[in-house]
């Protein structure tokens, strides 16, 4: 006997739409000195809805000669800027927070719309935890010299940052208030299939009169990225992303005297204890793994369960994966978005494929019907993975699930820093000895106990290894952007 | 028997994810006459009269007389010497009886008296039961005998239902709301119920989620069904729904029925009522515009 849920539609929830009527120009210019204007090359590029296929407006690739207008830019409002005491830097960054709570709901359409997350999560997280930043930083603004005590601090100078597409609005505001609260300016570049948040907050900055040049928009590919972080103008250069560009910047900026952060991938353990909360556990994998569509750095994308309670929670993880509602990503019931572009939908499908060659069973989820265009994949997550296995060791960046067993808490750790990532963790057990002895020996940067994905403005994110180096959010975040002066 | 750990916040944080479901048109009004048919509808006061308790019977039947399409209520839920009352006005109609004993609420009184308590109720004709647990023994950390006289009243109870309330306010954690669960599941309750409504900390997303949690193990290991109700507290239809999502994304569709789960209540129905004129005629009708039974 395998007595099993039945979780069709006995009850459907009714389409749920958010309706909030958003404007989105046809064309966008690069924010350079406080306003848009047109590339020097006027160069385009279609910013595509990952969920229809569609586009929704054309952006404008920086060339050189752009990025170059833009460095010099922050570099002419560098001394305005700085010589603001750090009370009136912090009124606009309060400003910019109070702006980005009046228009939540316009920004979270806007950032599900570009980019295929769920409005859920977009307006539960997204939003309100980039309006956080603002909101923390600018507390910080003017009491920079209590921040490390017995030494002065002052800012870095022109800050290039470089953002990713899983969470566009967020992480611009992790790089830009911080360097704002600092008295740095800054040249933001952000992906370019997400640009259309970055480009509103734009607006938002002339909306509260932030001085010109202060924070400048170059939107574009590889090339203005590439082009932003060689320039001998900028001071400093943060960069979130994938491994692979990062160790590239990495090799590119040694010897050029700029500082840099780099915020990268990873290939994140849970591990769950026999003597864990099971259904809370399996809770915070779902969150862990498929929030975003597993599009995030963090995700916790290998699940490490003990042997005597591997059966249980494979069959609770499949009972809920089964429950997740997958479709229209404007739809407030909809668990589970749009992957963000073509080329991430092929990676994706890409690892499911060798995760089956490598012969491992594979199981997916999801209620809803898909869409017949845009940028699908379901839930889903492997059996039996061995730690060899290419799933097991590479970064997915989708909603795709390994699984494997360990015996005991030392074979467990062992497997879980068997990896050349360390950026976050998970562990689940109701024993608080055992917690606190395997976050000690954790090799992350982030570790959590009997939760997941918890972020707050106030404690700092970032990596070992290969997931990076420099730590954003909270006191630790103000640090790359300051020079401290004994 | 093993006891599974509950961890409170994130329990919480689950029960409180299931309010973030939108529910519109179609989907609001069929899951508002569910829950109609889920209610069962309580009177469990000193002052309750013969009269009362007609006048909630025919409530039960027809919960309004100008809404076509709407379901008689699950049961009428009365005190024992109520039964036989409830058990002549419900007559023919698909409504149940069902009665509290077992020196409800409190159920402090010895396991002779309680069991007499049990025999009068089935006796007068009560298709249902809902019985108290003894707190005071599972605080004592007697848990043997408190599923020792749960089994005593299941066998008193004949072909009635027994329901099973856990009374999850004086229990003092969720670690106990789902020990006692497990325990009265296993010693045979057909549902297991949060509360008397006679303590202030009554039924909440929370803690139903711990027992729904404790039904599907049991269900996942044994392929045996019981049911959940949640009383004391539910007086909004927009909660209601809530619960209801809360049963569908945890059990799945076949406890979307009333022989799986009920809502123990006395002023939901009308609310319900209210909610579906309203979806009916695009505005809030007045408060006097449904009957108080």
């Amino acid at each position: 006997m395998n007595p099993t849920l039945k979780f069709k539609d006995a009850w459907g929830y009714s389409p749920a739409p958010e309706t909030f009527a958003v404007d989105i120009q046809a064309q966008y210019g690069l924010f350079i000195g406080g306003e848009f204007r047109e590339g020097v090359e006027g160069k385009l590029i279609p910013s595509l809805n990952p969920a229809t296929e569609e586009k929704l407006f054309d952006f404008t690739e920086a060339g050189s000669a752009d990025v170059d207008g833009a460095v010099k830019a922050a570099r002419k409002a560098l001394p305005g800027w700085r010589r603001l005491s750090g009370m009136e830097r912090g009124k606009y960054l309060f400003r910019i927070a109070r702006r980005l709570q009046e228009r939540a709901r316009e920004f979270a359409v806007l950032e599900t719309m570009d980019g295929g997350k769920p409005i859920k999560e977009a307006r539960d997280i997204d939003i309100p935890e980039a309006a956080k930043h603002f909101f923390y930083y600018a507390g910080w603004a003017d009491k920079l010299d209590f921040a490390f005590p017995g030494r002065t601090a002052k800012e870095v100078g022109v800050c290039g940052q470089i953002i990713p597409w899983n969470f566009p609005l967020l992480m611009a505001a992790w790089k830009i208030a911080p360097a704002l609260a600092c008295g740095n300016t800054v040249v933001l570049k952000p992906a370019e299939t997400t640009p259309l948040t970055a480009l509103r907050l734009a607006q938002v900055f002339q909306e509260v009169d932030l001085p010109p040049g202060v924070v400048n928009i170059v939107t574009g590919a590889g090339a203005t990225g590439q082009a932003l972080a060689t320039h001998p103008g900028i001071d400093k250069l943060a960069f979130t992303g994938s491994s692979a560009v990062g160790k590239w910047l990495a090799e590119a900026l040694a010897g050029s005297g700029k500082r840099h952060t780099l915020e990268l991938g990873g290939k994140s353990p849970h591990i769950i204890f026999e003597d864990a909360d099971l259904d809370q556990a399996v809770e915070g994998i779902i969150q862990g793994i498929y929030f975003n569509q597993g599009q995030v750095c963090c995700a916790g994308s290998r699940l490490f369960v003990q042997e005597s309670v591997l059966a249980e929670v494979s069959k609770k993880l499949q009972l809920r994966l089964e429950t997740l509602r997958i479709g229209d990503p404007l739809d407030k019931n909809t668990d589970v978005g749009a992957i963000n572009s073509k080329q991430q939908l092929n990676t994706i499908q890409g690892y499911i494929k060798t995760g089956k060659a490598e012969g491992r069973q594979y199981h997916q989820g999801g209620t809803g019907k898909l869409p017949k265009k845009g940028f699908w994949c379901k839930p889903g997550w492997f059996e039996g993975v061995q730690a060899s296995d290419t799933i097991a060791r590479e970064e997915i960046f989708g909603p795709v699930l390994a699984v494997m067993s360990f015996r005991t808490a030392e074979e467990a750790l062992k497997r879980a820093n068997n990896t050349p990532y360390g950026l976050a963790a998970g562990i689940w057990s109701d024993k608080g000895a055992r917690i606190f002895e395997m976050a000690r020996r954790l090799k992350a940067g982030v570790i959590w106990c009997n939760t997941y994905n918890r972020f707050d403005a106030s404690s700092p994110f970032g990596g070992y290894k290969e997931s990076g180096f420099g730590r954003e959010g909270g006191l630790q975040g103000l640090r790359a952007y300051l020079e401290e002066i004994s | 028997m093993k006891t599974r750990p509950v961890d409170r916040v994130a329990t919480d944080a689950r029960a409180a994810s299931f309010q973030t479901r939108s529910l519109k048109k179609e989907a609001k009004l069929a899951g508002l006459r569910t829950v109609i048919s889920m209610i069962d509808l309580t009177t469990l006061e000193g002052q309750d009269s013969e009269e009362k308790v007609r006048s909630i019977c025919q409530k039960a039947i027809q919960p309004d007389v100008h809404l076509a399409d709407i379901p008689s209520v699950a049961a009428v839920c009365v005190y024992p010497r109520l039964v036989g009352v409830a058990k002549s006005a419900l007559k023919g109609s698909s409504v149940k009886v069902a009665s509290v004993v077992t020196a409800f609420p409190s159920g402090q009184a010895s396991l002779q008296t309680r069991l007499v308590d049990v025999q009068e109720a089935v006796d007068a004709g009560a298709d249902e039961v809902d019985m108290v647990i003894q707190r005071g023994t599972w605080l004592a950390g007697r848990r043997q005998e408190v599923a020792d006289e749960i089994t005593a009243v299941r066998n008193a109870c004949g072909a009635a239902h027994l329901k099973v309330i856990l009374e999850t306010g004086e229990l003092g954690s969720y670690d106990a709301v789902r020990a006692a669960s497990d325990l009265a599941i296993q010693a045979g309750a057909d549902f297991i119920k949060t509360s008397t409504g006679k303590v202030a900390s009554a039924a909440s997303l929370g803690v139903t989620l711990v027992m729904l949690e404790s039904i599907r193990d049991h269900f996942l290991k044994t392929g045996k069904k019981v049911g959940m109700k949640p009383a004391g507290g539910i007086s909004s239809a927009k909660l209601a729904l809530h619960y209801l999502v809360m049963v569908k994304e945890t059990l799945g569709d076949d406890w979307l029925d009333a022989n799986l789960f009920r809502f123990g209540a006395s002023s939901l129905l009308n609310d319900v009522l209210l909610q579906i004129k309203k979806q009916q005629s695009g505005a809030y009708t007045a408060h006097y515009d449904v009957s108080e039974a």
